[in-house]
């Protein structure tokens, strides 16, 4: 197909390779062509971080990167998380703490908070919501989701 | 978003001849926090999409002594805020790369993308401004220098005429005695557009006690940044007290020429010129002092 490009890319430690038109978003690729649903589609532009991945070492919002800018990258998204033995330390503290409700914000924020516990494991609470200013959420208040936090960075330890 | 052909040039010289193959049908991208999100919202249109993240010029962020710093237009925020020598050399930078959107946001977006995106609300641009900062211009017919001022020429405008791309932003050694800061209102406390902003540097004599010269410039209270010479210009020559800063502020909300739109009226936004002129000259001044 013309104009259509081929992309290699690492995802959640695997090689994956995908067809995409320039003008898709990472986010987009991810849903619909690789079939990786755990990203969501918030506000798609920017705004909400619920699409948030982990992009070359960084956070991003995948909405706002081209599918084929993915290209010999490495990326971890939601999916590259839990282990088959077991959740990690952040799901199992958004479980126990109830720091989700409709769920749809919760990936972007498990995501987030992983990188700053890789970088960071000693953080405190301003710090956690510092970090998640890009995360929105409209229904927990966001208390919860910090103690969740908060609680996985003291299990990690 | 509409149908676009997407190149990643490795030169300047390639990323050139491919936008000005397309004129004004070409959009350069860095991090493309602006860009997407304008094609896909359909407030700008484009045939291609030139990613110009992989020309070594652009990726350069080095400091010298001689020669200041250089910043590379694709230099995301992060990296801004994680060098030692910007840290050191120059807070009231820091001040802007840490504060654009979300940790997200500044993992992609650029200084140099923020001064091309030529928003009037650009929080990164009254802050290099007040630095004195220049663009570094490549295009069909050559390079050119053009001061930061100067860039902006209306709302999402700017001086890059077709083919052109910016380079890196140099901005001089900073003077001993110096210091800068910017800050901005915003009804939340992260992720937000300016209701107003300011950056302002001084440069203060050896006792600390008299300003030499200033420089102040304002965000989102005209169709583009506003560079205040009369604010800066003010403050030279004067001792440092309430009164001298007072009366740079009055010039500063003077050269405001705002609108009211949903983010603020015309009259919050140029008392807020006003008490922003005052606090980041009050903290640029503290900071040149060494504190």
């Amino acid at each position: 197909m013309p104009g259509v490009t081929h992309v290699q890319t690492t995802i959640n430690g695997e090689e994956v390779n995908f067809l995409c038109e320039p003008r898709q978003s990472l986010l987009e690729c991810l849903r619909d062509v690789v079939g990786m649903t755990g990203t969501k589609e918030g506000c798609n532009d920017g705004n909400c971080g619920a699409c948030t991945i982990i992009f070359d070492g960084r956070i991003v919002d995948s909405c706002l990167v081209l599918g084929v800018e993915a290209q010999g990258k490495d990326m971890t998204t939601i999916e590259g998380l839990a282990t088959p033995e077991g959740l990690h330390p952040l799901q199992q503290s958004f479980l126990e703490q109830a720091a989700l409700q409709c769920g749809i914000c919760t990936p972007g924020f498990i995501v987030a908070a992983k990188a700053l516990l890789d970088a960071e494991p000693d953080v405190d609470e301003a710090r956690v919501r510092h970090w998640l200013a890009g995360n929105l959420c409209r229904c927990t208040g966001y208390d919860k989701i910090v103690r969740a936090v908060l609680d996985a960075s003291q299990k990690m330890k | 978003m509409e149908w676009i052909d997407f190149a990643t040039p490795k030169t300047i010289s390639e990323a050139v001849e491919m936008l000005a193959s397309k004129g004004d049908r070409a959009r350069a991208m860095a991090g493309g926090t602006d860009v997407l999100v304008q094609l896909r919202g359909g407030r700008r249109s484009a045939d291609l999409v030139v990613d110009v993240k992989g020309i070594p010029e652009l990726n350069v962020l080095s400091y010298s002594a001689q020669d200041g710093l250089t910043l590379g237009a694709a230099v995301p925020c992060f990296r801004i805020y994680q060098h030692k020598a910007v840290i050191d050399n120059y807070p009231g930078l820091i001040d802007s790369a840490s504060l654009i959107g979300g940790i997200q946001i500044q993992g992609r977006a650029s200084i140099g993308g923020n001064l091309c995106n030529a928003s009037p609300s650009g929080d990164s641009i009254p802050a290099i401004i007040a630095l004195s900062a220049v663009a570094n211009i490549a295009g069909p017919k050559g390079t050119r220098q053009v001061p930061a001022e100067d860039f902006c020429t209306g709302p999402g405008r700017s001086v890059l005429e077709n083919g052109e791309i910016l380079v890196s932003i140099t901005i001089p050694v900073p003077l001993a005695h110096s210091g800068a800061n910017y800050l901005r209102f915003i009804p939340r406390n992260e992720m937000d557009i300016a209701v107003a902003g300011v950056g302002s540097s001084v440069v203060l004599d050896a006792s600390g006690q008299n300003i030499v010269s200033a420089r102040i410039a304002l965000a989102s209270v005209a169709p583009t940044p506003v560079f205040s010479k009369a604010a800066g210009d003010s403050l030279a020559g004067k001792a440092v007290s309430d009164a001298a800063i007072q009366e740079a502020s009055e010039k500063a909300m003077a050269d405001a020429k705002p609108i009211d739109d949903m983010r603020g009226t015309v009259r919050q936004r140029v008392h807020l010129v006003g008490v922003l002129t005052r606090r980041t000259l009050n903290n640029a001044i503290q900071r040149a002092r060494g504190g």
